[in-house]
């Protein structure tokens, strides 16, 4: 009788162990069964040191030599013994990366692993109430056998049960990232994390750079009208004039009422030395201000440019 | 002498023309951050807002050097982050997750309780354990 129970205790235990989202996963038919990016290099951590190891790991296999030590000083906080997922990601941006979270979800994880992209995660090794926060990047998985591969700590290739994986991933809130170069885009990642990830990025990075990262996305998305203001700038100020007038026809084509991208199209245009197809649009971006009284004083701007622009030419 | 200074004066005010107009350029280019601002938000004042962000980034600042980061690092940590992180970094600085491994109190309760879960498969703190699935 005793015996009885334990064993239905015991196995009531082992049913609560499966990890939900595991199962579809392992069913998910769009997958890969298997993949593994061997070629993906391994950090051994120092002590507290797993945020710098994951990060160097992920920069370095991308092509952007970093070492851990370099980055310590970027992203560790020694009075908290760790470091924080924003400054991780901000620490991608300052060597040049774009670093886009992935949408929580183990599928979206595996998906990018399937494209070749490594995953940094964050987990929690411990429980909810004793927590033990740790980086690590996913470089592989076997979804017959149930396994997944991490480098992970001094361990250069940690093997887990996506059981397991999963149970440690969710405590953390599913929270992960990938990093690629500009140019490129990650296998899972939707719209609205492209678009804020390209934003950050656009704010530290070389206009050039920035353009061809905007560019990649507005390929992928090209009705999105804050993507396609995004090409229209960077190429403006890099100095392609001619990506930028499209960018901002495209975005007016989508967004027939946008001021900015009449207004952005008026300065391309003057920088062109088409004048008065410029007066037209900034004629045409006031009139449409009045809906949007805050861009009033930069499309003031642009039509005392063009009078400035006029005047030089007359005199 | 007075030609020299002639000379001078010209080439600064070329120059600073030069400048002003190469600002304006920039100013009259509405940014994508704006754009994205109005689609997404456009209910918070842009002033207030400023205040918020310039007080949150003094607060992290603050803090990280409380925190032992060596202040010639701090100022480009701050930099790096943006208006939206550095506010969220305001608020969570102390209880935000730090990924670090940090070792647990080593109460033979807690070492027991996650020996147990480690080998159910449900934690992973022991490098010498196996989940039973």
């Amino acid at each position: 009788m005793c015996l009885r129970r334990l064993i239905l205790a015991a196995s009531l235990l082992l049913a609560a162990c499966a990890a939900p989202g595991v199962r579809e996963v392992r069913n998910d038919p769009h997958l890969p069964r298997q993949q593994e990016l061997a070629a993906t290099p391994f950090f051994s951590q120092e002590r507290y040191q797993c945020g710098p190891a994951a990060l160097a790991t992920a920069l370095t296999a991308i092509g952007i030599d970093t070492r851990p030590e370099q980055l310590t000083p970027e992203i560790f906080i020694p009075g908290r013994q760790g470091s924080l997922q924003l400054e991780m990601l901000a620490a991608a941006r300052r060597h040049g990366a774009l670093a886009i979270r992935i949408p929580p979800r183990l599928d979206a994880l595996l998906q990018e692993v399937a494209a070749g992209n490594n995953v940094v995660v964050l987990q929690n090794l411990g429980l909810s109430w004793i927590p033990a926060w740790h980086y690590a990047v996913v470089v592989g998985y076997d979804l017959d056998a149930g396994l997944i591969w991490l480098r992970s700590g001094t361990t250069r290739r940690q093997e887990m049960t996506l059981n397991t994986f999963q149970h440690t991933w969710s405590r953390a809130g599913h929270w992960g990232f990938v990093t690629v170069k500009p140019g490129d885009l990650p296998a899972s990642a939707g719209m609205d994390a492209v678009t804020k990830a390209l934003l950050t990025y656009e704010k530290s990075a070389p206009a050039a750079r920035a353009k061809e990262a905007y560019a990649a996305a507005v390929h992928r998305w090209n009705d999105n009208l804050v993507l396609l203001m995004g090409l229209g700038n960077t190429a403006y100020l890099s100095g392609d004039m001619g990506t930028a007038s499209n960018a901002f026809r495209r975005a007016i084509a989508v967004q027939p009422e946008s001021a900015a991208a009449y207004n952005n199209l008026a300065s391309t245009l003057l920088a062109q030395g088409s004048v008065d197809e410029a007066q037209d649009m900034a004629d045409r971006a006031l009139a449409l201000a009045e809906k949007e009284p805050r861009l009033r004083p930069q499309i003031q701007e642009t039509l005392n440019e063009i009078q400035r622009y006029r005047s030089t030419r007359t005199r | 002498m007075n030609y020299l200074k002639r000379i001078f004066s010209l080439f600064v005010a070329t120059s600073m023309l030069f400048t002003f107009s190469m600002q304006s350029a920039q100013a009259a280019l509405i940014s994508s951050h704006q754009v994205a601002q109005q689609t997404l938000q456009q209910s918070s004042g842009p002033d207030r807002a400023r205040i918020m962000v310039a007080l949150s980034r003094a607060d992290v600042r603050a803090e990280l050097v409380r925190l032992g980061v060596a202040p010639a690092q701090v100022e480009e940590r701050v930099a790096a982050l943006t208006d939206e992180e550095a506010s969220i970094m305001a608020d969570k600085l102390d209880s935000a997750p730090a990924g670090g491994d940090g070792i647990i109190g080593a109460i033979v309760f807690v070492f027991l309780v996650l020996l147990v879960t480690d080998i159910l498969g449900l934690t992973k703190i022991f490098p010498f354990t196996r989940s039973v699935r």
